[in-house]
């Protein structure tokens, strides 16, 4: 689900003019797709999903050869669901670097607001740690060894969302360059 | 708000003479129904208890807070955090009275107190604000003891008097037996609960503490943690808290952020709700 977002987010990098898939498997391999690139097969079938939903628009050929040359552009129900997902803190829980770390990068990408969605990811995973600390109050021993193990995990996430925080002109730059 | 003169049990003798459970705390010892989720989610403190508007402070060309708000209820725990350099600090010392403005207001108990003369600034630290500092700062030439009765004899309490209110604390941080050492005679976790001790026994209404566990090791720091938010909750005491760790942080109500001389509330959660997913279907 986090594709569909990705290629809604590449495509706002040019609203009016759109993008053909193979653009977009580029750069979607390019920001995200170190060690798993986009088979093409699912960056068509995500765009068609997108279109039937009406979040993206498909706009006519653009000139060249090889496969589908299909533009697509991003709506305006696209683009408001885009902002939302990009503004919404990512859920406390394993693995989450991936998927934060692609909403920074279209954040960046596009010159939204990151530093405000690192402190809503911070605000979040806080809030986690208060439940999980009241939780370990009342909890058993064996309780307790789990729990601690959560909040050290939150806390290292919390570490590398403070480093990102700090980091995050460095970033935009190399992104731009 | 509730006012009752209830102390809960297990609270050093003494304890009751002088004070209840503090303005804004509910019987369970939490921040009274004046502090809490706004109905778009976010934080609301309608009646503060010590704030802070507007305020700045430079040192030399240095300016450490710039247009620094800040609002507590009373009874509330919270966490100034914020990464270092960016004034967290200052604020809490703006907030205590230890510092001047140089631009802005500072209230307690609806009273300005920036505009008060040094000699009745340190006053209300004296009677009325408990601190807790990184490393403890004991009076290295006196025991254990005396470091924490140490702020009732300043209060003009007899010797005696102060020293039967300083000692049940002892037990109740599991400290007992340290009585007569000094400081260099106690390790780091011990010096820290001293600390805590000396900061609660004239029962403040606010206790100010920065980095409170930055030089203990986390078990220590955790023991800290709860025997400072326990006996707060208990006596409806205000706690101002700086520090950079997240797990500190989780023990208060809620955390403030400091960046550039500046804080921020917890941002406003209602814009959160995620969207309908797109694609919904996706294999990814």
């Amino acid at each position: 689900m986090s594709v569909s977002y990705a290629l809604l987010g590449l495509l706002e990098q040019d609203p009016a003019g759109g993008s053909h898939g193979y653009e977009l498997k580029r750069q979607y391999d390019e920001y995200f797709g170190r060690d798993k690139p986009l088979p093409f097969g699912q960056v068509y079938g995500t765009l068609s999903r997108l279109a039937r939903d009406g979040r993206v628009l498909a706009k006519g050929s653009a000139p060249g050869e090889g496969p589908d040359r299909r533009l697509y552009a991003i709506t305006e129900q696209g683009e408001r669901e885009f902002a939302a997902w990009l503004a919404a803190p990512v859920a406390p829980e394993a693995h989450l670097q991936s998927l934060l770390g692609m909403k920074m990068t279209l954040a960046l990408l596009l010159n939204r607001p990151a530093d405000a969605y690192l402190d809503s990811q911070r605000c979040v995973h806080i809030e986690r740690m208060r439940e999980l600390t009241n939780r370990r109050r009342s909890a058993s021993f064996v309780d307790q060894l789990l729990i601690d193990h959560a909040l050290f995990h939150l806390e290292a996430d919390l570490r590398w969302i403070d480093l990102t925080t700090g980091r995050l002109d460095r970033i935009a730059k190399e992104l731009k360059q | 708000m509730t006012r009752t003169s209830v102390v809960a049990p297990g609270a050093p003798a003494g304890a009751a003479q002088h004070q209840g459970v503090h303005p804004g705390a509910d019987a369970g010892g939490r921040p009274g129904a004046d502090i809490g989720a706004a109905p778009d989610g976010s934080w609301a403190v309608a009646t503060p208890f010590i704030s802070c508007h507007d305020v700045h402070r430079s040192f030399g060309s240095t300016q450490a807070l710039r247009g620094a708000d800040f609002a507590a209820g009373a009874g509330e725990i919270v966490a100034v955090m914020g990464p270092s350099g960016s004034g967290k600090s200052t604020l809490l010392h703006c907030l205590a009275g230890i510092l001047v403005p140089d631009k802005g207001e500072v209230v307690f108990s609806r009273e300005r107190i920036d505009t008060l003369s040094e000699a009745r600034r340190s006053e209300l630290r004296r009677r009325r604000f408990g601190f807790v500092f990184q490393f403890g700062q004991l009076v290295p030439e006196l025991s254990a003891e005396e470091n924490v009765a140490l702020p009732l004899l300043l209060a003009g309490r007899p010797r005696a008097q102060a020293f039967a209110e300083a000692r049940p604390w002892f037990a109740r941080l599991g400290i007992e037996g340290l009585e007569g050492r000094l400081s260099s005679e106690l390790s780091g976790g011990e010096q820290q609960r001293v600390a805590l001790a000396r900061a609660l026994v004239a029962d403040p209404q606010i206790v100010f503490a920065d980095e409170p566990t930055g030089s203990l090791d986390s078990l220590n720091g955790e023991q800290v943690m709860e025997l400072l938010v326990d006996t707060a909750r208990e006596r409806g005491t205000t706690v101002v808290i700086v520090t950079h760790e997240p797990r500190v942080a989780a023990y208060a109500d809620r955390e403030v952020m400091v960046r550039d001389g500046r804080a921020s509330c917890t941002p406003d959660r209602s814009a959160w709700a995620p969207p309908r997913q797109a694609g919904d279907g996706d294999a990814a």
